[in-house]
């Protein structure tokens, strides 16, 4: 699973450099949030811009990195998200889920 | 044969190979020349529900045994789109499944509720040596009397 994470002020920035989140890579992701999550880092950022298509899996990744900031009093916000990814959300509802902004740069502010 | 357009693939149990084949089925709604809708957002439709099923197969299905494989079998005739997903495990009845809680904002059930979602028939059937989960999207009456693929 190929991500960018880098640490900002406000939250922790990653960009997600997949084409696919899918049943293939899902753990793996939700794996590496974890562990930013042990390390006390609460606040994350996922940038999707580079990402063209996700699954059912790749959302549940996406549900459980949710759960997990905001179980420990923190906040996990999206952004960048292409309009077949953006309409995935809208298809499963969890766009009312998330924070969702164009880019990284207002999502970061958001914070 | 004629205006019949039919794809089989058998692959290894593995999730590597989704996109292989999601991309297959991506490139085959691309080509079809006298669809009426719009081509891309079909094309992302079919890659979707070709990765879920598949996904479903391997994981649930085949229970992620790597020596059992997944057979897919794709047809567009006279305007119907069928996808045909086999796997060779002991299956699980999806019509118990219920689509998934946006206030409990479960980790997992989406996948067959987007299936359902993007295509028009659905149904799963317990075979010899496995089960089969069959799609099928009819595409607009207006643009496939006969299919053919562009070049």
């Amino acid at each position: 699973m190929n991500c960018d994470v880098t640490e900002k002020d406000t939250a922790v920035l990653i960009e997600v450099k997949e084409e696919r989140l899918d049943a293939h890579n899902s753990s793996e992701f939700k794996s590496q949030m974890l562990s930013l999550f042990e390390d006390g880092k609460n606040n994350l950022v996922i940038d999707l811009k580079g990402v063209r298509f996700v699954d059912s899996s790749g959302l549940g990744a996406l549900v459980s990195g949710f759960k997990n900031a905001t179980a420990r009093n923190g906040n996990l916000k999206l952004c960048g998200l292409q309009p077949q990814v953006k309409s995935m959300f809208e298809l499963t509802r969890l766009h009312r889920v998330f924070e969702i902004f164009p880019g990284s740069e207002e999502a970061l502010a958001s914070f | 044969m004629k205006d019949r357009i039919e794809i089989d693939i058998r692959v290894p149990n593995k999730t590597r190979y989704l996109r292989l084949i999601g991309r297959i089925g991506e490139n085959m709604a691309k080509a079809l020349e006298k669809y009426g809708g719009d081509r891309e957002e079909l094309a992302y439709h079919i890659n979707l529900v070709l990765t879920e099923s598949i996904a479903n197969a391997m994981l649930h299905g085949n229970q992620e045994d790597p020596e059992k494989e997944v057979h897919i079998s794709i047809s567009i005739h006279c305007g119907k789109l069928s996808i045909k997903v086999f796997d060779q495990g002991t299956g699980f009845d999806i019509s118990t499944l219920s689509p998934p809680c946006i206030e409990e904002l479960d980790e997992h059930g989406r996948g067959i509720f987007i299936i359902r979602s993007l295509m028009d028939e659905v149904s799963y059937r317990r075979l010899e040596n496995g089960n089969v989960l069959e799609m099928v999207k009819f595409l607009p009456e207006h643009s496939l009397n006969s299919e053919t693929i562009s070049e």
